[in-house]
Order: structure tokens, then sequence, then C-alpha cells
């Protein structure tokens, strides 16, 4: 039993919602070109005019916007609104580089808060349900998008924000939390605390599910989590440059529904720009259909993903992008080889002795780059036979050349000495300098 | 066969500075008398084996602490103080085909001996150095060393 938000919507026939999005995508381009000074520039330079994009393949034709323009455009220069007309801001945390502003017209938030309200209720989340947000509260946008979301489906929001851990395993009995959404190493955190207190999710808690983001996690991460608290754990996607979290998968976990009334996504070849076919991996690239205050063309957002456009077994029409496999821009090279720390989690975690922490520390030694992957014994494995200790750590090394292609040194570590996060977690410490 | 046992606390560390003071300072507080220590190392982590007074009490508040803690059975085999005691007990065990992981050895405050053993076959070493007439300590007499 499948519930809709808006099932006409959510199950439109895909020509009929390829329609849609022509038509929306036309406007956009006369929006954007009459709104602002930077798109009319920016479509002037590359010889386009508004009047060139009638059909949804005309899209290839429009130049990419990145988050780069946003910078140099900071604070508020690609907005297609006036001030006055927006009603919200949130802004990066600028750990990268120059902070990025967004900003949110009512229509915006409204917008925003329906394309959550539509993800929730595929994962079976309304009325009876008490949604603990543990993402945090503030300019970063997933604690008071996760809130809105879920206030519309008519859930209790407790806004707990993240950190003040015990706190929030108190409010979560207390009030009977069926669902918690935080980044997955919070929860994992969060766990250990758990059974630190000598208490467990299943018997002394209502949680019947999570809804996981911000970062990106493996499939075995999931079964882990899965398995260890006996509650679902779902993928949750977006970023604030498009307004924050804004898709899930459904109850079937087969990939995330992009509503495609709202956005247009592509994948394309990081390299070369191209637009690539459904199935192929490559750089999502997203055009907002319907934002005001910013919206953007093409929007190279960084993840490598695989759009997948077959209907779902939900019964919803949208299309899909798998698990995001990581960005483009935390992709690491070493000794010339593209290592991904996602695909390190997926080895680490299909080896039972290893706990969900783990850390990659990339050096410079001499000439030769350095890859170390430490990883936690977990206590209920740990033998006191040293013979026992390195088998393991060989274990994880020939795991990891498997599948990496590369030699990594295996360093054991001792439960909790790797840091645990709030936030998003830092899984790569580059010691290089370049 | 469970009282010719002695449980030893293991400890999985890092080798790193601190970590034994650290370690050491829990079981400090907890007023507990360490019998016999020793270290192996293995590059970059290492494990810390010992026997003490208190073994339960050590492994639950090592535990509380964080660390990666195990109790695992072994041996106290008494030997007398002399050239040659340590060649005896091998020589039982060796050719009754027992295999020794690891052992440690200290002199004991009453002129004898102990050898601290962890070996492959613990119900078969206990069987072949009792019939040799062996001194296997257990855990009562280690808090009395």
């Amino acid at each position: 039993m499948t519930d809709y938000w808006d099932p006409l919507i959510e199950r439109m026939p895909v020509d009929e919602l390829k329609k849609v999005q022509e038509e929306k995508l036309v406007q956009l381009v006369h929006y954007v070109y009459n709104h602002s000074i930077f798109y009319r520039k920016r479509f002037d330079k590359a010889g386009i005019s508004p009047d060139d994009i009638n059909s949804l393949a005309d899209i290839t034709r429009l130049p990419f916007t990145t988050k780069q323009d946003l910078r140099d455009t900071y604070p508020t220069g690609m907005f297609c609104v006036p001030k006055k007309m927006v009603v919200r801001y949130h802004a990066s945390s600028g750990t990268t580089g120059k902070p990025t502003v967004v900003g949110y017209t009512q229509n915006d938030i409204n917008e925003w808060t329906i394309s959550l309200a539509r993800a929730l209720t595929s994962i079976g989340i309304g009325r009876e349900d008490v949604v603990q947000v543990g993402y945090g509260y503030g300019l970063f946008t997933g604690g008071l998008g996760l809130h809105y979301g879920a206030e519309m489906v008519g859930a209790s929001a407790i806004p707990t924000s993240s950190g003040n851990t015990e706190r929030q395993i108190e409010l979560m009995q207390d009030l009977g939390s069926t669902v918690i959404a935080c980044t997955p190493s919070y929860f994992l955190h969060m766990s250990e605390v758990v059974n630190k207190l000598g208490i467990n999710f299943k018997d002394d808690t209502e949680l019947k599910c999570g809804v996981f983001g911000a970062e990106p996690w493996s499939q075995e991460m999931r079964q882990r989590i899965e398995k260890q608290t006996g509650i679902k754990a779902y993928d949750i996607f977006g970023t604030s440059e498009i307004s924050g979290p804004l898709f899930t998968e459904c109850t079937y976990q087969d990939g995330i529904h992009i509503w495609a009334d709202q956005f247009l996504i592509e994948v394309i070849d990081p390299k070369s720009g191209e637009q690539l076919p459904d199935g192929e991996r490559g750089e999502l690239v997203v055009t907002t259909l319907v934002k005001e205050a910013l919206p953007l063309i093409r929007y190279r957002i960084g993840d490598l993903t695989v759009i997948n456009s077959e209907p779902c077994k939900c019964g919803r029409t949208h299309p899909r992008i798998m698990r995001i496999l990581g960005r483009t821009d935390d992709m690491i090279i070493v000794r010339g080889i593209n290592v991904f720390p996602g695909q390190v989690e997926a080895v680490l975690l299909t080896i039972p002795e290893v706990a969900e922490h783990y850390q990659l520390i990339i050096d410079r030694k001499g000439e030769l780059d350095t890859l170390t992957v430490q990883v936690e014994v977990t206590k209920d494995v740990f033998s006191d036979k040293i013979s026992d200790l390195m088998r393991l750590e060989n274990k994880v090394g020939k795991s990891l050349k498997t599948v990496l292609n590369l030699s990594a040194k295996v360093e054991l570590v001792e439960p909790g000495t790797i840091p645990r996060s709030m936030g998003k977690a830092q899984r790569v410490i580059d010691k290089r300098k370049i | 066969m469970e009282n010719k046992m002695i449980k030893q606390i293991s400890v999985f560390a890092e080798n790193k500075p601190a970590r034994l003071e650290r370690m050491t300072e829990i079981l400090k507080l907890a007023n507990i008398n360490i019998r016999a220590f020793t270290i192996a190392e293995a590059g970059d982590f290492g494990v810390l084996r010992m026997v003490v007074d208190k073994p339960d009490t050590a492994h639950r508040q090592l535990n509380e602490a964080g660390f990666t803690v195990s109790e695992t059975d072994v041996l106290g085999v008494e030997m007398s103080d002399s050239p040659g005691a340590l060649h005896e007990i091998a020589h039982i065990l060796g050719s009754n085909n027992i295999n020794v992981d690891y052992a440690y050895a200290f002199v004991t405050a009453t002129q004898k001996a102990l050898l601290i053993i962890r070996v492959d076959n613990i119900n078969n070493a206990i069987t072949v150095l009792g019939n040799a007439g062996v001194v296997l300590i257990d855990m009562k007499e280690v808090e009395m060393i």
C-alpha cells in the first residue's frame, strides 16, 4: 500500500510530465533572461536567445552554472527577484571557499516544502509520526527544510538540531519519536551512545525509520544500520543551492525520486560536458523549473550518479537517481588512481570485524603518495592474539587492493578514536602539500 | 579444569604516547593490583596483557572507559627458580604436541618462578602438566602472590 501526497502529479504519465517540463523550461529561460543581468550576459556570451529554447532537447544548448558562479556573484548577484520578495536566506558554511547565499520567495519555500511532503509521504511518514530533526538548524538548510516538510505532512516535528546526544535520546524515548532525520554518521554516534546507556532502539524507542543524508553513504552502511538497529534507513538528497533537502527514496529503496515538475535533471560527462544517456554514470546537473528567487539553469551539483527513468514499483513516474556515489570534488587521486571515500566504505563494511567509523589519510613521502586507512577494531571481535589482528589488517588491505587497485596501509585503531561528527563526517585527511 | 585456569586481561592499544598511562590510571583508581604484565607490539598497535588480582573489575572498568578489552583463559605454571625449569615445562608441552601461543614469566616473592602461557589446547595442557606433577596456580593464589 503506497500513499501519495499528490497522486495526480506523482503518477502522471511520463510523456505528460515531459510536456509540463518543456513548458516550464521555455518559461524559465525567458524569466531568467528578463530578470537577471547575470543570465542575460551568460546567454548573450553563449550566443543563445531565450527564443532558441523550444523543446527539452534544446537544453543542451544552454550554458552550465556552477558553485563558482554563486561565489563570483556573492551575495545575491544571481537573484531574479528584488530583495523585498525574499522571505528567507540560507548560506553555506564556506568551508571549501567563499560562502554562497541562497534566497527564497514565499513560493520557493512552499515548493520546497511540497517536495519534501511528497518524499516523506513516500516513505510512509504522516500524521501519526513524530519526526526528530537532528540536522543542524540555522544557515544550514537541513534542519529547517525537514522541519517544514514534517509539519506539512501533519507529523510532529522535534527540532533537536544536532549534538547533545544523550538529551536527544531522552527526548526520543519520552516523546516517542518514530523518525530520526540526521546524517548517517551522526546516527552511528547516537547508536553508540544508546548502547552505552544500556538500551536499544528496538525495545526502548518507537523509532521505525531514519532519513539520512547530507553526506554520501553506501548501501553497505544502510544494511548495517538496518541490521543493528532494526529501523529502515532511507536516503535523502538535496543541496542548499537548489533549496536544501528535497528528495528521498520511497519504501522500495530503489533510487531517489526527483520531482520532474519542479526540477529537470541530466547526467553529463564531467570532462566533456556532454549529456549522457540514462543508466550511464556521470555528474548530476539540475535545472530548477519553479524557483523564483534563485533559479538555476543546468547547475553542476558535482554529485556523481546514474539516472533511471523507468517508473518505480511504487507507481511514481518521476525519474530516479541511484545512490549518490560520491562527488566530483571529493574524489581523491592517489598515485594517479581515482579513489572515492564511498568505495572504501563499501569495502570496509563487508568485513564484519570492522566498525562503521573509518578515515582515509593521504600523505606524500618523497615523490610517492601514501594512502592509510584507519579502521576501528570492534570490541566483540577483539582477539588477544597478535596474529589474528595482523590477519585482519591483511584481510582489509587485500579487499581494498582488489577494489581500488591500489595498495593501502591499514591501521587498526582503538574504538572511539576516529572523531565522531555531529554533522557531516570528515572521512578524508589530505596531508599532501602539493 | 576451570579452577586450574587464570584469567588474563588483554587490551588493544594503539602504539602511541600516553595510552599506557591512561590505562594504568584506570586500574589505579579501581585499586587493581597487577601481578604480571607484558606488552606485545606489532607496528602501529600492540596488545597489553596482564594478570591482576580482580580481573572482572578490571575488565569492567576498562570496558567502561572505552578500551577494547577481553578476558582470556591462560595457565599460571609454577616453576622452581632454577636452571632448566622452563625447559622442563616446554618439554612436557612439546612432547604432547601442545603449541604455546605466547608466554611471559616472572619470579614471585615465594622464591618460585611463574610462567603465564596461552596454549592452543588448554584442557589438554592442564591434563599433561598435571600428570607430570606440575603445579598450576588458580585465581585465589594469584590474589596472594
